[in-house]
């Protein structure tokens, strides 16, 4: 049973400057006595009593601006942050695709950097070396994959992020915004193994700031503000609230076909 | 739509166990245990990046071990008036397993802060870093053990029979035998004990960044401390000081912790006297280390990530 919930959950980062993460504060202070406010460590509210609940077959898109909160409540349900306070609960495998220069070894070759992140994901290596033909089919990468990870453009980054985490047919797929770096094509190609897996009884929760790859893959957002959880509902209502604008006004007729959308229709807002 | 209402939410099961649990910290060494494939294959990943693009690669290690136990062995032993025979496989020994302990003691401080990336983007047990760093130093002492093999070799009949390390007052060694098979718990028990350094100091230097450059200062200043390129005999040489027994001066070496670990390992590797009270103090470290590992990992483990 795959699920996320998370009960009045906060995430609040510490923020230790040079001094107060030192022992040498920690030992003054208490010979000193008071210094005032400066002996408390700064606190950056990232996220703020999140409520949420997520099943099987959702598929999530993160909305907000930069520093809302997206990134850290999309870390927070990969586990990677346990939150401050309230709680949080991730049933399923998880496979988060965040910073895409992050996370990765530069130096060492795109192969073994999928041996690494299959690894991670709860692979073993016997199965990763049988996937491996597969993501390289899929990541069109072929002999590139040889090479150190350093070479790689942004966009062929993103391919064998996304070609380990298809492959591995996780149950719960996070993804941050930086998957869009890639190229028109390779996306449809993406898109259908993407919307594939979240059929075979998965999730998926993308944070990202693009409408078109926002309906290519979720039916449902989450509009973040300021680590509160402002609005959660449908893209498409979300999105019209978010912007200020029906999104489908302002997309193009070929997008529109793309996502099997009578143009027509737009003008209905029932019909998402 | 599958969204779930706010009316639904409020019925939602109550919440697991908080972060702090016994529980929690019992999980996460388990399952990083577990995920042994992982950390093996990171542990040789870092071998191999370290020497990527050198021609003899991770021989390097070998190498550079066998260059300083030479020179060390040479100079000390002429310093001391040692046999070379046998002082040059006494400090080559030694400092093998020096190289292991503060391996673990230094890139122990290291394991999270040097694994954020990973921390921050993946989610895996936190055990999983620390026995990565504790594999890659246990490779690394692989390769330093050839040195230890070729040196066997060449001083073999030295070695098995009855020898001292310090010539007339040294004590009597019963040589290699049987006893060299100890040298295989002893590693173990060395390995376990790199466990709860590797977290315990891992998680202590993530939160202050002060620890790694005072563990760093330390061990420096134990390693002159610890009976490696001397002997514990120099401290029992009635000479010395001229006047009284001179075997207090043993507690030099006896109130150091890393003493009675180089000992459990070294003396069945050179064939030197073992005595067992060394690996009672190592046993009862172990006991106590992994305890105050449990402890730190079950109130911080969750905060590590945001430390990093």
């Amino acid at each position: 049973m795959v699920s996320i919930n998370v009960w009045n959950a906060s995430v609040d980062f510490p923020i230790f400057d040079a001094k107060s993460r030192s022992l040498k504060k920690l030992v003054l202070g208490k010979v000193g006595g008071k210094i005032g406010t400066e002996q408390k460590v700064p606190i950056i509210e990232a996220l703020h009593d999140i409520t949420l609940s997520l099943k099987e077959g959702d598929r999530v898109g993160l909305v907000g601006h930069n520093g809302a909160g997206k990134s850290t409540l999309l870390r927070l349900l990969a586990g990677i942050y346990e939150p401050t306070r309230g709680s949080a609960r991730t049933l399923g495998k998880v496979a988060p695709v965040f910073d895409l220069g992050v996370g990765m070894d530069p130096e060492i070759s795109g192969l073994e950097n999928i041996m690494i992140r299959g690894l991670f994901l709860g692979m073993t290596r016997k199965q990763m070396e049988k996937k491996v033909d597969d993501i390289a089919e899929f990541t069109e990468l072929g002999d590139y994959l040889q090479m150190p990870l350093r070479t790689y453009s942004t966009g062929m980054r993103v391919r064998l992020a996304l070609g380990v985490v298809t492959s591995i047919d996780p149950e719960i797929l996070l993804l941050d915004e930086g998957i869009g770096a890639v190229d028109a094509a390779f996306l449809a190609k993406a898109r259908t193994r993407l919307v594939d897996l979240v059929n075979r009884s998965g999730m998926l929760v993308f944070a990202s700031h693009q409408d078109d790859l926002l309906f290519e893959l979720c039916d449902s957002a989450i509009w973040m503000d300021e680590g509160h959880i402002k609005m959660h509902g449908s893209l498409r209502e979300v999105i019209t609230q978010y912007k200020g604008r029906d999104p489908f006004a302002s997309m193009d007729r070929e997008t529109l076909e793309r996502l099997g959308i009578e143009p027509a229709l737009t003008t209905n807002p029932s019909e998402v | 739509m599958s969204v779930t209402s706010t009316a639904e939410q409020e019925q939602a099961p109550p919440p697991p166990p908080s972060s702090r649990s016994w529980s929690r910290a019992r999980e996460d060494i388990v399952e990083g245990f577990r995920q042994r494939e992982l950390w093996g294959h990171l542990g040789w990943q870092d071998i191999k990046q370290r020497y990527r693009r050198s021609v003899i690669g991770p021989l390097w290690i070998t190498l550079s071990m066998a260059i300083t136990a030479i020179g060390l062995g040479l100079l000390y032993s002429q310093l001391f008036g040692a046999h070379i025979q046998t002082f040059l496989p006494y400090i080559t020994v030694g400092f093998i397993v020096w190289n292991f302990m503060s391996g673990c003691l230094l890139e122990g401080t290291d394991t999270f802060i040097g694994n954020e990336g990973l921390i921050k983007h993946l989610p895996a047990p936190l055990t999983v870093y620390a026995l990565r760093t504790v594999w890659r130093l246990t490779l690394m002492f692989a390769h330093n053990l050839v040195v230890y093999v070729i040196v066997l070799a060449i001083f073999w009949s030295d070695l098995t029979g009855p020898y001292r390390i310090t010539p007339v007052t040294g004590t009597l060694e019963p040589g290699i035998g049987l006893s060299i098979l100890l040298a295989i718990p002893a590693f173990i028990l060395l390995a376990i004990n790199g466990g709860w350094v590797a977290i315990l100091f891992g998680i202590i230097s993530t939160r202050y960044r002060d620890i790694p450059p005072v563990i760093n200062s330390l061990v420096s200043l134990i390693f002159f401390m610890t009976p490696i390129v001397w002997t514990t005999d120099i401290l029992t040489a009635t000479k010395i000081g001229g006047e009284g027994d001179g075997s207090w001066r043993i507690l030099i070496a006896e109130l150091n912790p890393l003493y009675h670990y180089v000992q459990i390992l070294r003396a069945p590797l050179i064939g030197t006297e073992q005595n067992w009270h060394h690996w009672a103090v190592v046993g009862g470290l172990t006991v106590v280390g992994w305890a105050m590992a449990f402890v730190v990992m079950r109130n911080y483990r969750a905060r590590v990530s945001y430390w990093v």
